[in-house]
């Protein structure tokens, strides 16, 4: 918001290798994955449960290493060699697919720890950004309300606003609308096109639905079921702002045809591996 | 503004005290105290049931316990009584304060730090099942005087408990709090302090509830071992002396002081977690 974040949160990952070795049996999650992402793209990961793609947010986030390959971020490493584990910063902020808000902590509490944290403004100044930045994303008059008191969709958005208030380089969201049902989904996808549309980050975002992947993303990278990798990466060129009669064009259902084989395709392969959902 | 908020907030507690007292809840917790009674009174007095001939009637124990002038010297109207309820109540007072002093902060660590839980659980597994009685002999070589040992072992009985279900509290916090933090750019001390110890306080006051309920049973044990006051030792002194409506007044007596304790102990949570209590709230609606 303050500097020009368009220039802010392009991503690399060159050949990243994931190995999980729990018990001497070696699975490996991430196979020679390589995606480029330019920043503020809103890059959508579309694979079958338990493929892997998690695992590529959480090396990115910095939640466990990587076996091999590296993964930058505007030109700076976050990890690979001589580095297995980038360090979690306030610059990738992770939406999590159960929700993380802090459940002892208010709204507004919520919406200030990170800033409060880092400690680099005055309080004052942190709970004016937390109530414009609410009242911009239609919270206003939650603020003392309870995590557990709010409804999945609000939660959601409460979550978003709070990774914003750090303004960070990159969204990282792990299917977080997952949880929702197909109406609030579609009210939450606008919601996510409008903050999108005002802040400018890159967006990371993980999900199973394909629908979801090409009505909000400028890039589609379809992964394969594990090892994880992309399959296919395709650049989803309808304009924004979009709304939701979108689904119903020729261009979208175009894409739509030419990927949702692919995606079945996977979903199969995962399917007789057995894998776990997850 | 604030005055009429407050006298609503009155009228609202009026109310609900009265809806409380009308709520079959209530009835039906009179009734089962009804139906103990009656049962006490049959079996002890009227049926003489094998076994339960020889205790104290029902209302010998009444007439002992409401007696201007008692039988055996213990009655509600005696100053003994509450010489022995303030000896016990200041003792069970300081064991729980240490024990929660101590007991929270070691669980916090143990539930946190996996290196300080590889050093010291062991140990703490190994102590903790001990009997307390087991430690009297110890707790009479180490400390000198009446009160110190009685502390002490009313003390370790709500350590262990508190400290175990203070690290079960910090390890059952969902990992993604821990990663929210870190990603929010919280360090390793702010972590502690906005997600260790807020997600442990469920548990916390859980433990603490237990805590306070092991502190008397433990307190009253050590009394009949050693002491000159206190609940305990009118139950024991009042045995050996064969005044048996006197134990039963001792018992009961400890029985609604233990039930008030942990009463008090569940307010304070409460009012420490309104987050839960609404999420409870909700979750029940």
């Amino acid at each position: 918001m303050t500097n020009s974040p368009q220039t802010r949160g392009q991503i690399s990952i060159k050949d990243v290798v994931k190995i999980y070795d729990p018990e001497g049996a070696a699975v490996m999650a991430v196979d020679h994955c390589s995606l480029e992402i330019a920043a503020g793209e809103i890059c959508m990961i579309v694979g079958p449960s338990g493929c892997g793609k998690t695992t590529l947010l959480n090396a990115i986030a910095g939640f466990h290493s990587i076996n091999g390959g590296s993964i930058e971020m505007d030109g700076q490493l976050l990890c690979g060699p001589g580095k297995p584990q980038a360090t979690p910063g306030s610059d990738r902020i992770v939406v999590f697919q159960n929700g993380a808000l802090f459940p002892w902590k208010n709204v507004i509490d919520n919406l200030m720890f990170g800033p409060l944290m880092s400690g680099k403004l005055p309080f004052n100044e942190i709970k004016e950004k937390a109530l414009y930045m609410m009242a911009d994303a239609g919270l206003s008059g939650t603020e003392n309300s309870f995590p557990g008191e709010l409804s999945s969709g609000v939660k959601r958005r409460v979550e978003i606003v709070r990774a914003l208030m750090n303004d960070p380089s990159v969204l990282l969201l792990d299917e977080p609308y997952r949880a929702l049902d197909s109406l609030s989904k579609s009210v939450m996808h606008e919601a996510l096109l409008d903050i999108y549309a005002k802040n400018k980050v890159t967006i990371f975002f993980i999900t199973h639905d394909l629908q979801e992947a090409l009505f909000l993303g400028t890039k589609l990278a379809i992964m394969t079921t594990r090892p994880c990798k992309p399959k296919k990466i395709l650049t989803v060129d309808i304009p924004y702002p979009r709304s939701y009669s979108v689904v119903t064009e020729k261009r979208f259902r175009d894409l739509m045809e030419e990927t949702s084989h692919l995606v079945h395709e996977e979903a199969k392969k995962s399917f007789a591996a057995g894998e776990k959902e997850g | 503004m604030n005055k009429i908020m407050l006298k609503l907030n009155l009228n609202l507690r009026e109310e609900s005290l009265i809806r409380k007292l009308l709520s079959p809840r209530f009835f039906l917790m009179i009734t089962g105290f009804v139906i103990f009674l009656c049962f006490w009174h049959l079996s002890v007095e009227v049926w003489q049931l094998p076994r339960f001939a020889q205790l104290p009637t029902l209302r010998a124990v009444v007439t002992e316990f409401i007696s201007t002038n008692p039988i055996y010297g213990v009655s509600i109207f005696t100053h003994e009584l509450y010489q022995h309820i303030l000896a016990s109540c200041l003792r069970v007072f300081a064991a729980f304060i240490l024990a929660t002093l101590l007991g929270v902060p070691l669980g916090l660590f143990l539930g946190w730090s996996t290196k300080f839980r590889e050093y010291v659980f062991p140990v703490f597994e190994m102590l903790r099942p001990i009997p307390i009685l087991a430690w009297v002999p110890l707790a009479i070589v180490m400390f000198t005087g009446i009160e110190t040992p009685v502390i002490f072992l009313a003390f370790l009985g709500s350590f262990f408990v508190t400290a175990l279900n203070t690290m079960l509290g910090v390890q059952q916090i969902d990992e993604s709090y821990f990663r929210a933090a870190r990603c929010l750019g919280a360090n390793s001390f702010q972590v502690f302090k906005h997600v260790v110890i807020p997600g442990a306080m469920p548990f916390i006051f859980t433990g603490l509830q237990i805590s306070v309920g092991v502190c008397w049973f433990s307190l009253v044990a050590a009394e009949m071992v050693s002491g000159q006051y206190g609940l305990g030792y009118i139950i024991n002194t009042s045995y050996t002396n064969v005044r048996y409506p006197t134990i039963i007044i001792g018992m009961i007596t400890l029985g609604f002081i233990g039930y008030i304790t942990s009463a008090m102990v569940r307010s304070v949570g409460k009012s420490l977690m309104k987050w839960r209590m609404r999420e409870l709230a909700l979750s029940e609606g």
